[in-house]
């Protein structure tokens, strides 16, 4: 027990004394009428939040309704019209397009949690000849601008005969520099000594991988995982080329071929980006802190 | 039996970083593989591929692809070829949308982030309602926009004749109009995700120097200028840059919103090179393009990474 106290003085004293806590309430800031502080605040949320429940409202108008009164929100008469249109439609299987955004996403995702996990333990913990190579290598292609891959993507999955696949959309796209970058930081965060214990009772790299390090891992899993998630469900240029036939499509393309099939049918449309937004949204609320976060911290490591 | 003690653990400190003897290549090219077999085929070998097929006639209708060498490339540098003009043109329309959009993208923000770093109640609720419309995929946005700008029915073109103000402005078809709803469009759409970034560097501002800067008299103009700003440079120059080439890469809200009208003055070289691609087939010379696209977004990078390097010191 002493050798830890001496320890914590000696870290105490090299230690810069804190800066007091709330110290940033200069009297300036403090005088500031707030009132007005709050009033810009609802007025910017004001804006970005009115155009969504104006097409949230809109998507139970009538065809004739949006058309002729887009400056009244309220529907007249309310109508399910539009959703009962899609949901019928044989030429634009929403429903489908649904299913199949669900399943592509969830699938790279579970492709990326693995692949990149794995990877990362190895890039944060082992010691290997080519690690810098490698690691370099990856970070490098993060600065490669997406349209690069485009054609010879597009010809690799032509042969494979993957065109017009779900292993379209989901195996090219799981190749996730940001996802092992992401991971590797939070591995290397973790203490060393978690792992020299194990590794002194026998434990192998693949047991200290599983038992200890994903594990301790689940918050950095889970907020990949919904990154990864959204990264897909949103995934717009590349389904619209690779995705051939109606009833494989995902929803984000389908919207742009909603919007030629009904284009004055306003209505219809909306309660199309309706369905594609409303589970964004879910996740979003629900790991709101999470993907805030892991995007505030991106700037302060690059 | 080994018990994690408090001294076990401080005597470790010191060796846990050094390389130990044993290195585990074998093992942690086995960890690895699974990455690495996605990574080199459809990253690291499309990013040699494209080039190759930059250097071919590269149609697939065609029964074979001719070797022509740098010809692809020579033509976007000739005028009046089949691809410079186009491509050009629509170089413009993306140096146009990024020289208009990224002032706003990093003005904006930083002013929502002045606001958010405010102390007040409900701080994390406003922070996740800035952000939200980010995590909509650019489709949504899209189709959202267009009906709401719509220069016949769109709700913009309503209000703002009950306000009195023309009602009648081509949000979506002319320029240029298009271009101030394509900017505003993607400031609604991505302002919350830079705000959010700028934010967490307004944090990491030590406070003490703005007390200092109380007891020299300082204003708020003056600190925000000899403090704040000095303080947010290195997460500046990740965010322009990651913002300058978010911008470039502009493809969604023109695609949906504009469909590139009037003519072609808003298709981006994106919307180009993807259309000449994969929908008319010239696969050899839209590669070329991307490469170009590259090499200048490479320029603008390393530019913009010195300017600001500079600027600290």
């Amino acid at each position: 027990m002493s050798t830890v106290s001496t320890r914590d003085e000696r870290t105490a004293a090299a230690l810069p004394p804190r800066p007091p806590v709330g110290g940033r309430t200069s009297a300036l800031r403090r005088s500031a009428p707030k009132i007005w502080l709050y009033v810009s605040l609802v007025v910017i949320s004001l804006v970005i939040i009115l155009p969504l429940i104006w097409i949230f409202l809109t998507s139970f108008k009538t065809d004739f309704d949006a058309i002729n009164s887009p400056q009244n929100p309220i529907p007249n008469p309310f109508t399910l019209n539009a959703y009962q249109t899609l949901l019928s439609s044989g030429q634009q299987p929403i429903f489908r397009w649904f299913l199949n955004s669900v399943a592509a996403a969830a699938l790279q995702t579970v492709i990326i949690l693995v692949t990149a996990s794995a990877g990362a333990y190895a890039l944060a913990r082992l010691e290997f000849r080519g690690k810098r190579i490698v690691f370099g290598a990856i970070i490098a292609t993060l600065l490669v601008p997406p349209v690069i891959f485009l054609i010879p993507n597009y010809l690799i999955v032509q042969n494979l005969g993957w065109l017009d696949t779900i292993w379209a959309i989901t195996i090219p796209g799981a190749a996730s520099a940001f996802g092992i970058f992401f991971l590797r930081q939070f591995f290397i965060s973790l203490p060393m000594e978690i792992e020299e214990a194990a590794r002194m009772d026998g434990a192998g790299d693949f047991r200290i991988f599983w038992q200890i390090i994903l594990p301790l891992s689940k918050p950095a899993l889970a907020t990949l995982a919904v990154l990864s998630f959204l990264n897909n469900w949103n995934d717009f240029l590349w389904p619209v080329y690779v995705l051939l036939s109606p009833e494989n499509l995902t929803l984000q393309p389908g919207l742009s071929i909603l919007q030629g099939a009904y284009s004055t049918h306003f209505g219809i449309v909306m309660a199309g980006a309706v369905i594609a937004a409303v589970p964004v949204l879910i996740i979003f609320t629900l790991a709101q802190r999470q993907i805030v976060d892991s995007v505030a911290s991106s700037g302060l490591k690059g | 039996m080994v018990s994690i003690t408090p001294t076990a653990l401080g005597a470790r400190d010191r060796v846990s970083r050094a390389p130990r003897g044993a290195r585990r290549t074998g093992t942690a090219y086995l960890f690895l593989a699974p990455f690495l077999v996605l990574f080199c085929v459809f990253v690291l070998a499309p990013c040699v591929y494209g080039l190759w097929i930059s250097l071919h006639n590269w149609n697939p209708l065609l029964p074979n692809q001719p070797f022509i060498g740098l010809k692809n490339y020579i033509d976007l540098f000739t005028p009046g070829t089949l691809t410079s003009g186009n491509f050009w043109e629509s170089m413009l329309a993306t140096g146009i949308f990024t020289v208009a959009s990224v002032p706003f993208l990093i003005v904006i923000p930083i002013g929502l982030a002045q606001l958010l770093n405010r102390r007040i109640a409900g701080g994390t609720v406003f922070r996740a309602v800035f952000f939200a419309p980010y995590v909509l995929g650019v489709a949504v946005i899209g189709v959202i926009w267009k009906y709401l700008l719509d220069p016949q029915v769109g709700v913009v073109n309503h209000v703002l004749g009950m306000l009195g103000l023309p009602a009648n402005t081509p949000w979506t078809v002319d320029v240029p109009w298009a271009w101030v709803s394509l900017v505003g469009v993607t400031v609604w759409w991505t302002m919350g995700f830079n705000t959010v970034i700028l934010l967490a560097g307004l944090k990491g501002i030590n406070a003490e120097l703005y007390d200092a800067a109380s007891v020299d008299g300082a204003g708020a103009a003056r600190k925000f200028f000899s403090v704040t700003l000095p303080g947010l440079r290195p997460v500046m120059t990740f965010v322009t840059t990651l913002t300058i080439l978010a911008s470039a890469n502009m493809f969604g809200q023109s695609y949906i919103i504009t469909g590139g009208h009037p003519g072609n003055q808003t298709r981006t070289a994106i919307m180009y090179i993807s259309d000449e691609g994969l929908s008319q087939n010239q696969m050899g010379a839209a590669s070329a393009m991307s490469y170009i696209l590259f090499a200048i977004l490479a320029v603008i990078s390393i530019i913009n990474f010195r300017l600001q390097r500079d600027t600290t010191k």
